[in-house]
């Protein structure tokens, strides 16, 4: 008895009930294409966030001054010995510019932040994030220009009254018109625009384009006044030595600052730490959308079996005849294996067909990513599937007795 | 004494199987010694066959007949090898049954039986040539031999132009037509009928019965279970059964000799 004997046979069996075949078929093509589909989603979803994180500048860390132990939640003051704790220290131009120094360190651009009200006499714009740096810190957030330039390391050592406008700021501020060589307000002090940054958007809940960008010394002078700075946005050559950077800026300043690990006064935050939150958080999600699509994988599997057991009481006589002209038992157990198995398969290859494409839209806001590694797996489990459910009916039709069989109304 | 089961001879179905040892006794094609057979134990135990002793020898023709509950079915079963004796013994050319796994079994079914039921029992939805190509296909023949050989022995039954027709387009004497090719398609030791004209009118019965007649003529051994006289009269021997007993066993003409309604002597079907 040839298998191709036996795979005709079955798909003989198939065709004898084309409905009933199609639907089983459906069940599988549901589990297999909802696997392949909803892992997209999932990984489409993980992609997405990890796209957004490193849009915020991949290789950018930041260093964070916090109060000792208090830990990074406490706000930053601007004076030092205000806590009970182990003294920290501020964190510094100079400890900036050791970090420049750094080996894989491109930039290290020191920077203080205060909200502002800014106004160009008649329109004010308040709640402005006011950030106080050097240009290095541009190229560090991933900004760009539209209008204008940066100001310059000249202008920040003589600590003159420019001001960068984020693309928010500027059109509250300015509307349409080119608002490089205007004069503004920040907090009743004039600044002179200089450049216009490009639109970033939303990052969550805060908008990441009203705000405004001036030389540190201004800033410190007429606003902050000398305490710590509030960070030090470093910029490592690339995303890749952003670990290794980090250990290093962590070593430095403990150094740097005579201090340990445990009482530490800063924070070391990059991209790729909130990166690897964000990636595991996806992971999660992923896995527990590719489990509830397995679930219905496992339905379909159950939807076969019964489907053949159907199929094997109905055709009691006909399997009670294959025996009297011949058929051994493993002839009939592997007919129906075939059966049951083709039945999963044309499910697992259509439903590989349904999820390849229902990938290509955009659901619910996420654009899924195929898995590629999920594909030739469903289709695997799908004919595994075949197998195992479809054993115990084509395992009865095996050991059914012939005489018997042939007296089955 | 289990033998090594042979392919099904090579010839075409309508030849006698070649005859091992034509001038001593030759070997029956089946032997029943004492066979007994219970269904069930204890109080409920059915006794269907109570110590059944029967040779057949080649070529002959026999009609096993017998009420139902007379315990002709179980007999039928036990010579299709579709069931075991419980006690005693059967051999099929020689091959004894008892020492047999449902494997072997069903390569017995396949080589030495051909089996013609009531109900034709021909598989739905698969042509006239496809279900006489079955037990080959079982065997292990190629396509191209299946095709020959069911097409010769389709047109030994008389049914040459309805090849590709389904069982449903077909009447119930060409079924049974069919279904009776498909026994001997494999050149089988026994041709094994269990009320074949039970499901025919009087026409198409006699035209079966003309068929096994003419099979009997050219060499095949048959063994009819039925419980019509007239059919059985187309026998060279006919037993009666009863209560799992043999009451009679009468011999109407030589196991070697034409069949005694044989309406073509000597004529090649």
């Amino acid at each position: 008895m040839s298998p191709v004997q036996i795979f005709r046979f079955a798909l003989a069996g198939l065709a004898a009930n084309k409905l009933r075949s199609a639907l089983t078929t459906l069940g599988i093509l549901i589990g297999v294409g909802s696997v392949i589909l909803l892992v997209a989603v999932g990984n489409g979803s993980s992609q997405s966030v990890q796209n957004a994180i490193s849009s915020l500048g991949a290789s950018a860390i930041t260093v964070l001054h916090t109060n000792g132990s208090a830990g990074p939640a406490a706000a930053p003051t601007s004076a030092a010995g205000s806590t009970a704790f182990a003294e920290p220290q501020n964190l510094t131009v100079a400890d900036a510019q050791a970090l420049a120094q750094a080996q894989g360190v491109t930039s290290a651009s020191p920077v203080v932040s205060t909200s502002q009200t800014l106004s160009n006499g008649g329109t004010s714009d308040s709640s402005v994030s006011l950030t106080g740096t050097y240009p290095s810190y541009f190229p560090a957030e991933n900004d760009t220009l539209t209008r204008g330039s940066y100001f310059t390391t000249q202008e920040v050592n003589t600590a003159q009254h420019v001001v960068v406008l984020g693309s928010e700021a500027a059109t509250d501020l300015f509307g349409t018109a080119n608002p490089v060589g205007q004069s503004v307000l920040v907090a009743g002090i004039p600044f002179t625009v200089v450049g216009v940054l490009a639109t970033k958007g939303s990052n969550g809940l805060t908008s990441a384009d009203n705000t405004a960008a001036a030389p540190l010394t201004t800033v410190q002078d007429e606003l902050t006044g000398f305490g710590t700075l509030n960070n030090v946005v470093v910029l490592a050559k690339s995303a890749a030595q952003v670990s290794t950077v980090e250990g290093e800026i962590t070593s430095m300043l403990d150094l740097r600052h005579h201090e340990t690990a445990a009482d530490a006064d800063f924070d070391v935050l990059s991209a790729s730490t909130l990166l690897s939150t964000a990636s595991s958080t996806a992971h999660t999600f992923t896995v527990l959308l590719g489990a509830v699509a397995a679930i219905s994988l496992l339905v379909g599997g159950i939807g076969i079996t019964n489907i053949m057991l159907v199929t094997v009481t109905e055709r009691t006589r006909e399997i009670g005849i294959r025996k009297a002209i011949g058929a051994t038992p493993s002839v009939i157990l592997a007919q129906f294996l075939t059966e049951a198995t083709l039945l999963s398969m044309i499910g697992g290859a259509l439903g590989v067909l349904a999820g390849v494409i229902g990938t290509r839209f955009t659901i619910v806001g996420v654009k899924p990513v195929t898995v590629p590694l999920s594909i030739p797996l469903a289709f695997g489990v799908s004919a595994l599937i075949g197998l195992f459910f479809g054993g115990f009916p084509a395992n009865r039709a095996a050991n059914m007795r012939p005489a018997d069989a042939l007296r089955y109304e | 004494m289990t033998q090594r089961l042979p392919r099904p001879a090579a010839g075409p179905p309508w030849e006698a199987p070649p005859e091992a040892e034509p001038v001593l006794a030759p070997e029956p094609v089946i032997r029943l010694t004492s066979v007994v057979k219970t269904y069930g134990t204890g109080e409920a135990a059915v006794h269907a066959l109570r110590g059944v002793s029967l040779d057949v020898a080649q070529r002959d023709y026999v009609a096993i007949m017998g009420a139902s509950g007379s315990g002709k079915s179980t007999m039928m079963n036990i010579i299709g090898c579709l069931d075991v004796p419980s006690e005693g013994e059967f051999l099929i050319d020689g091959i004894d049954t008892s020492r047999l796994d449902e494997q072997q079994l069903a390569m017995v079914r396949n080589r030495k039986i051909g089996f013609v039921f009531q109900a034709f029992n021909l598989i739905p939805r698969m042509t006239a040539l496809a279900n006489v190509e079955l037990p080959l296909s079982y065997a292990g023949l190629r396509a191209a031999e299946r095709r020959l050989r069911a097409e010769a022995a389709l047109r030994l039954v008389g049914l040459a132009e309805r090849m590709n027709a389904q069982p449903k387009q077909l009447s119930g004497g060409q079924q049974q037509r069919v279904a009776v090719a498909r026994a001997l398609v494999t050149a089988p030791s026994l041709i094994l009928a269990d009320e074949p004209t039970g499901n025919l009118d009087t026409k198409a019965s006699a035209d079966l019965m003309g068929v096994f007649d003419r099979l009997n003529a050219a060499g095949r051994t048959i063994v009819l279970i039925t419980h019509e006289a007239d059919v059985a009269a187309h026998a060279k021997r006919a037993i009666s059964v009863q209560d799992g007993h043999i009451v009679t066993d009468r011999r109407v003409t030589a196991a070697d000799a034409y069949p005694p309604l044989l309406r073509q002597p000597a004529s090649q079907p």
